[in-house]
């Protein structure tokens, strides 16, 4: 069969599916498995067979609400499909019963609706005010396609910007990226037209094309998202870009520790061979391509183009100095393009839907959308895409809901170890790549981790200085030791050692390790602390003058206290303590044993609820 | 030896080999000995001192048994803001071990990861290949069922 009627066949099959069957998708990706989504499944299977009723259940990947999983999606002819949250066992068998067995919708649990028509009572899902916002184009089909159904993909369109590309030369797709203004969505923001001419323009026999899907970035998840829940969009923007800079080979270096998102991968492979999109002669166009999965092995670095190359080849994985650029001597010593998993997406968008319309949002100098991993003390967690320049404050409090337990924001860390801390005052910053920078952080690949009063910045810079230091690969002497330099100074005012002489010590590091180091992870090792003291450095001089963390978080300056004024002897913090800490009996004050207790706030967090005895006091 | 001669069938032996066939052999035999590494190196004609060398640098490699119940607590950044470090002392303590180490009986190892992509529902920790997610100290229990 042509690839044409394939899609005939297929765009039948999928609208049959949600406007003339009986069918319930399962939200199954790492983050809908690890709630209990395939509980859910088994549940929903159970109480189908019991019923003898028919009705098909689909896997699909995540829609972005984390928060609630595990998601599952009701459809019946005729109806809009049905978006439903935290279903429990309870709750599933409840969905058959009423909704998939009787056709009646249970609101209470219904986070909205999707497609024609209306229901009573519940919404839209995307009229809601956390979806609003949005401009979902890169997750199009997160959670409403089968990412192991390549039939799903080619009946929302796909692989038709494959097509366009085969009857386009090198030239015209470059020029339609260019048209479009996609920069490079792992991070850094480079043109991606421009690699994809410097990687032709080194006229070798032999190109080579990498899709880095190595996401080490701690709090970021976006990638491993879209690879679990729409493997295709990324393999498609793989072809068109192999098609472009004429590479017969191309390597997806995918981290090891996403076992699902691997496994879908090898999956679609397959599935593309099945349907003559891989291989020799593709769709008899002459373009040949193998696609080859490399597995890594753990390592932050490897992120780093150069890093990343060398262990494909087997070596350490250490960056060497640039020039020469991956460009004009890369992979095996050939030209290499390597483009983040994000960027292929957007290619495969922009040559589907044309350069027009994926520029149409986004500001001047960035276009497009972008996805982001929106996670910490924020009430929606979970995977959402907006338009570049939506500033932090909307994607913070409109879309994410704002700060858990209605507490205070105190800053977001955007662009990982690399970026920054923006604090309250620059909330209002719009998320695009030039102003980021600005307030001291970076677009990186896209996790905002937002943190509330609770959390102390010292810490958090000592944190990610922890993070670098161990990742460092070692090989230039500003990085190995100068961050190990600053991670000491950071503990050490952690715990309560630190002295006036570190603040002016740790700029003085920065600088050295911003300027000496080889490569990015070096050169931008000092940002959390460039960022933390720049905006927070009344925090580092309380915890050196005052003896005082602000945010009651470092150890070593606080204890915990119960008040006897407040205190019923519940018992409650005596049964949790996990270190046998607080003694007392019934009905009685406790007590909190200071030698035994490890201070890590069990107790407060359940007598909060009860009678909010338990306090943290200064201990300096 | 057999099934490690049946891996290694699966490679043409060159250098760019090494990471896949070390990720083999872990994932076979739960970790890499120095038995191993020499018939690797016959195969790979890489010495034995660079293939150590290669494999240390990298996280994910081991030279000791797992337990047989591995639990690896995500220390990424979302999970660190909610609490990933009393997560992993929570386990230390249940365990009597310290991190990177397996108990004696070898039911259960415990070790420390970058970041698993859970963010969303942090803290999280991987036991064997199941992500088990919004762990707090009360639900550590669950672990070790």
């Amino acid at each position: 069969m042509k690839l044409e009627e394939i899609v005939l066949k297929e765009k039948k099959d999928y609208n049959d599916l949600f406007s003339n069957k009986n069918a319930v998708l399962i939200g199954s990706a790492t983050c809908g498995n690890s709630a209990g989504a395939q509980i859910a499944q088994k549940i929903i299977k159970e109480e189908l067979e019991k019923a003898e009723y028919d009705c098909d259940i689909v896997d699909v990947g995540c829609i972005g609400l984390c928060y609630v999983e595990p998601i599952i999606t009701v459809l019946k002819p005729d109806q809009p499909a049905v978006f439903y949250g935290n279903v429990t066992k309870k709750v599933a068998r409840q969905i058959v019963n009423s909704h998939i067995i009787k056709g009646e919708p249970l609101q209470e649990y219904a986070l909205g609706t999707y497609g024609e028509g209306r229901i009573d009572g519940i919404n839209s899902l995307f009229e809601e005010k956390s979806m609003k916002l949005q401009e979902r184009r890169i997750l199009r089909n997160c959670g409403l396609i089968d990412p192991t159904n390549i039939g799903h993909y080619l009946a929302k369109g796909g692989y038709s910007g494959f097509m366009r590309a085969l009857a386009m030369n090198s030239a015209e797709i470059i020029s339609e990226m260019k048209k479009a203004g996609v920069r490079g969505r792992g991070g850094a923001g480079f043109p991606t037209w421009m690699k994809w001419q410097f990687c032709i323009d080194s006229n070798q026999e032999t190109n080579y094309l990498i899709c880095n899907a190595d996401e080490g970035d701690p709090g970021a998840f976006m990638n491993r998202s879209l690879l679990e829940s729409d493997p295709h969009s990324v393999l498609e923007g793989i072809l068109i870009a192999a098609k472009t800079i004429h590479a017969e080979k191309a390597y997806i270096y995918c981290r090891a520790e996403y076992p699902l998102a691997l496994e879908r991968l090898e999956i679609a492979i397959a599935q593309m061979e099945e349907n003559g999109l891989l291989g020799e002669n593709i769709q008899g166009s002459g373009f040949n391509l193998e696609i080859i999965i490399k597995e890594g092995a753990g390592a932050f670095v490897c992120g780093e183009e150069t890093a990343l190359m060398a262990s494909i080849e087997g070596e350490r994985g250490t960056p060497r100095t640039r020039p020469p650029f991956p460009t004009t001597e890369g992979l095996f010593g050939k030209p290499t393009v390597i483009n983040n998993v994000e960027t292929m997406a957007s290619a495969a968008l922009i040559l589907q839907k044309g350069a027009e319309t994926y520029s149409d949002v986004g500001t001047k100098e960035s276009k497009g959308t972008k996805t982001f991993s929106l996670v910490g003390q924020v009430k929606n967690t979970g995977l959402i895409e907006v338009p570049l320049g939506t500033t932090l404050k909307e994607v913070i409090f409109d879309i994410g809901g704002g700060i858990v337990d209605d507490g205070n924001f105190k800053a977001v860390q955007i662009g990982g170890p690399s970026g920054g801390c923006v604090p309250l005052h620059h909330i209002d910053t719009p998320i695009d790549y030039s102003s980021l920078i600005g307030v001291g952080a970076m677009m990186g690949s896209g996790g905002l981790v937002v943190m509330d009063e609770k959390t102390c910045m010292v810490e958090v810079a000592r944190y990610f200085l922890e993070f670098i230091q161990r990742e460092s690969c070692g090989k230039c002497v500003p990085c190995r030791l100068g961050t190990k330099q600053m991670l000491d100074v950071l503990t050490d005012i952690t715990e309560g050692k630190g002295t006036e002489e570190d603040l002016e010590i740790l700029p003085n590091l920065a600088q050295g390790i911003k300027q000496g180091s080889l490569c990015a992870l070096g050169q931008s090792s000092p940002n959390p602390v460039l960022t933390t003291t720049r905006f927070f450095m009344n925090e580092y001089e309380s915890h050196i003058k005052n003896r005082i963390c602000p945010a009651k978080e470092c150890k070593e300056f606080i204890q915990f206290a119960i008040d006897p004024q407040l205190c019923d002897g519940c018992m409650v913090c005596l049964k949790s303590c996990p270190v046998g800490a607080v003694s007392g009996s019934k009905d009685e004050v406790h007590e909190i044993d200071l030698d035994k207790c490890i201070k890590c706030g069990t107790c407060m967090d359940l007598c909060k609820k009860k009678k909010n005895a338990v306090e943290v006091v200064n201990a300096l | 030896m057999q099934e490690l001669n049946k891996i290694l069938s699966r490679y043409a032996g060159d250098k760019s080999d090494l990471i896949p066939l070390l990720q083999d052999v872990q994932s076979k035999y739960g970790y890499i000995g120095e038995e191993h590494m020499e018939e690797i190196s016959n195969f790979t004609k890489v010495p034995q001192s660079e293939i150590y060398g290669v494999a240390t640098f990298y996280t994910q490699f081991r030279f000791t048994p797992k337990g047989k119940k591995h639990i690896a607590v995500c220390t990424g950044t979302a999970c660190h803001v909610t609490g990933a470090q009393h997560v992993i002392e929570g386990v230390e303590r249940h365990l009597s071990i310290k991190e990177g180490e397996t108990t004696p009986d070898g039911e259960y190892s415990l070790e420390s990861v970058g970041c698993l992509g859970c963010c969303a529902l942090a803290p999280a920790a991987m036991v064997n290949d199941e992500i088990k997610s919004k762990l707090s100290l009360r639900s550590l229990k669950k672990l070790f069922r």
